[in-house]
């Protein structure tokens, strides 16, 4: 999942809705995330290209919402509610996510698994 | 001539016809009753008050102003009578002199038992030890005449037994006459510099390394000799210029030797090699010292010179106040059994831990109590005098004091507190009234504050501080399993024993250190932002 600077970045994305939860005073999602353009990239167990800056998921509450929902672990987000997530700082991920006026999240998530799946299915490379 | 001195009061005529036909001979008080306690000098100075004779007068009115206020046991400037004194009276009780008698000596220099022990020792040894000392030194002198005589008489003997078959003596030849001569000036300074210096200490066996290098020096003399006396003089050599050179080469080596010399006994100790651990065995003080590569007997002598440099002064009534006080704890508690048997052991377990601790806290308090009047004391009495300025000189000459007249006007205010801390603290043996008084005088001249003067009272200081009187250790003796020649080895143990008490030394080795190197480059030192932080959402 590298991009060449100046070219648009292309992946073979899922969506997910996530429905938030409510503890106490918090909305919660039920998972955690890690990366940013401000992170070290080369600590990221979860990416394959080790400059990847992007935010991915490092943790999953089982049983919660993003569980529930179908995120899994390693997945890299690339916009959260519209907003791109693949150039942003840790804490700009952060915020976007727990946004305390927004029950819903609608995540757009890409792994390894689906692009394999897609090259599976079309037998090939996927036409932009 | 012995003294009887009667406690209870008797008829003074009576006393007096028995004193002036007994006392032939002026025996002023001063003299009587000095082993005995000041109360027995007030009570013949009492009867001796009819005869007032111009120095009694002076000595007992004198004494009868220390009556007032200073009774400090030790009278001046008496060492072994201080001593003896003091041994004899381990508890200060005031009602001590009332119903005994006493036998003093015949006059001041009355002694006891173990003085008399000490200085017979000390005597055959010195004698012992001079005669080796000088016997050393004779030899020494005879060595190096030798050595100095030698290549001026290798130049010498060929002018005097062969002059007309002798060839001249050209230039260079004379420029060597020029070395030859400095070079034995350097090696005269260099010897007296290495050792002509006055002994430090008589050592019980003798210094190897320097037994060696004179057998060594003597042997190298010999053959030059030898060689002289084969091949010059016996074929009347004519090569003049060849026997200055000889003479060169002589003195060149004998400047080699010195420089072994250096080597063996200056250089070799300097780097440290052992460090020793020293154990006083009676109050165990104890200190630590690095020394090099020493025989026994010199690392002894280097640690008897820090001994009297830095350890505090061994002080007896120390030790025996604390047994005392421990003996009187347990002596209370002892258990008799009663159906006539003998008495059970004292119950070691069943002592009160508590009220030694009490009573420890109750003389540390009854110190700091004595010695906060002592500080009020003393600065009050600096308050009454002040240094004189020069204009003020001119105006009240009779009031002048120099300092030692200043210091016996101010010492008596003070001396009442002085002499209880002391006795409190139990350092009243180490210091006579002269030597207060001396302190005193030196302080006011070099403008010292009452808190510099209290100093050497309120700590035990290093031995030397002390008068030579109140050493109390001037013979050692080194006690060892291995030859005191031998050198240091690690965990070697061995004893300087004293009079008193005695230091144990146990020797360990400095490890051998192996180090490697590792090399950074100044440009490898580069920093990388390492955040990685996970916020769960």
């Amino acid at each position: 999942m590298s991009f060449v600077p100046g070219q648009p970045v292309t992946a073979v994305v899922q969506r997910i809705e996530i429905q938030k939860l409510r503890q106490g005073n918090n909305l919660i999602l039920g998972f955690s995330i890690g990366g940013g353009i401000d992170q070290d990239p080369g600590q990221n167990p979860f990416s394959e290209d080790k400059t990847d800056k992007g935010i991915y998921v490092t943790r999953i509450t089982s049983g919660g919402p993003a569980d529930v929902a179908g995120l899994m672990m390693g997945d890299k987000i690339m916009q959260v509610n519209g907003w791109d997530m693949t150039m942003v700082t840790h804490d700009k991920a952060r915020k976007r996510l727990t946004k305390k006026n927004e029950d819903v999240v609608r995540l757009l998530v890409t792994r390894k698994s689906l692009e394999e799946a897609v090259k599976h299915s079309m037998g090939g490379y996927p036409r932009p | 001539m012995t003294l009887l001195i009667w406690r209870r009061p008797i008829h003074p005529p009576l006393l007096l016809a028995q004193w002036s036909a007994s006392t032939g001979s002026c025996v002023s008080p001063r003299c009587v009753g000095y082993s005995a306690s000041q109360r027995e000098n007030k009570l013949v100075h009492r009867q001796f008050g009819l005869e007032r004779s111009r120095d009694r007068h002076k000595s007992r009115s004198k004494d009868s102003r220390s009556e007032k206020s200073v009774t400090i046991n030790t009278p001046p400037a008496e060492p072994l009578l201080g001593d003896s004194a003091v041994r004899g009276e381990q508890v200060q009780d005031d009602n001590w002199g009332e119903t005994t008698t006493a036998v003093t000596g015949t006059s001041e220099h009355s002694l006891s038992q173990e003085d008399i022990v000490r200085i017979t020792k000390d005597l055959e040894d010195s004698v012992g030890l001079d005669c080796r000392r000088y016997f050393t030194r004779t030899l020494a002198v005879i060595l190096g005449l030798l050595v100095f005589l030698t290549p001026l008489a290798f130049l010498v003997l060929p002018h005097l037994l062969w002059p007309e078959k002798l060839q001249s003596c050209g230039t260079a030849c004379e420029g060597l006459f020029i070395s030859v001569a400095f070079k034995l000036l350097i090696l005269l300074l260099a010897v007296w510099a290495l050792f002509f210096r006055p002994a430090r200490a008589g050592l019980p066996r003798v210094f190897v390394f320097r037994a060696l290098l004179a057998v060594l020096v003597l042997l190298f003399v010999v053959s030059y000799w030898l060689f002289y006396g084969v091949r010059i003089l016996d074929s009347q050599d004519e090569n003049y210029q060849g026997i200055v050179q000889y003479a060169v080469s002589l003195v060149d080596a004998l400047l080699f030797i010195h420089y072994l010399a250096i080597v063996l006994l200056e250089l070799r100790q300097l780097q440290p090699c052992f460090s020793v651990c020293v154990t006083r065995s009676t109050d165990g003080e104890t200190r630590h010292y690095n020394l090099g590569q020493l025989s026994i007997q010199r690392a002894a002598l280097a640690i008897i010179e820090h001994y009297y440099c830095d350890f505090p002064v061994h002080n007896p009534a120390l030790l025996s106040a604390s047994k005392s006080r421990a003996a009187k704890h347990l002596a209370g508690l002892k258990v008799y059994n009663v159906d006539g048997e003998f008495p059970a052991a004292p119950a070691e377990g069943e002592w009160d831990p508590a009220a030694e601790t009490r009573e420890e806290a109750e003389h540390e308090r009854r110190v700091r109590k004595r010695k906060a009047r002592l500080v009020v004391a003393v600065e009050e009495a600096f308050t009454h005098i002040k240094r004189m300025q020069e204009e003020e000189q001119k105006k009240a000459p009779g009031d002048v004091m120099d300092p030692r007249e200043a210091a016996q006007a101010i010492f008596p205010s003070m001396a009442r507190a002085l002499q209880k801390y002391l006795r409190t603290t139990k350092q009243q043996h180490c210091h006579s009234m002269e030597s207060i008084q001396q302190h005193l005088a030196f302080c006011i001249t070099n403008n010292m504050t009452p808190k510099a003067f209290l100093e050497s009272y309120l700590t035990p200081g290093p031995t030397l501080q002390y008068s030579r009187d109140h050493w109390l250790a001037r013979q050692w003796t080194l006690i060892s399993e291995a030859s005191v020649t031998s050198g240091l080895k690690d965990g070697g143990v061995f004893l300087l024993k004293c009079v008193d008490f005695s230091l144990v030394v146990t020797s360990k080795k400095i490890p051998y250190i192996q180090m490697s190197e590792e090399y950074i480059d100044p440009k490898s030192h580069k920093f990388v932002l390492r955040l990685q932080s996970e916020t769960s959402v």
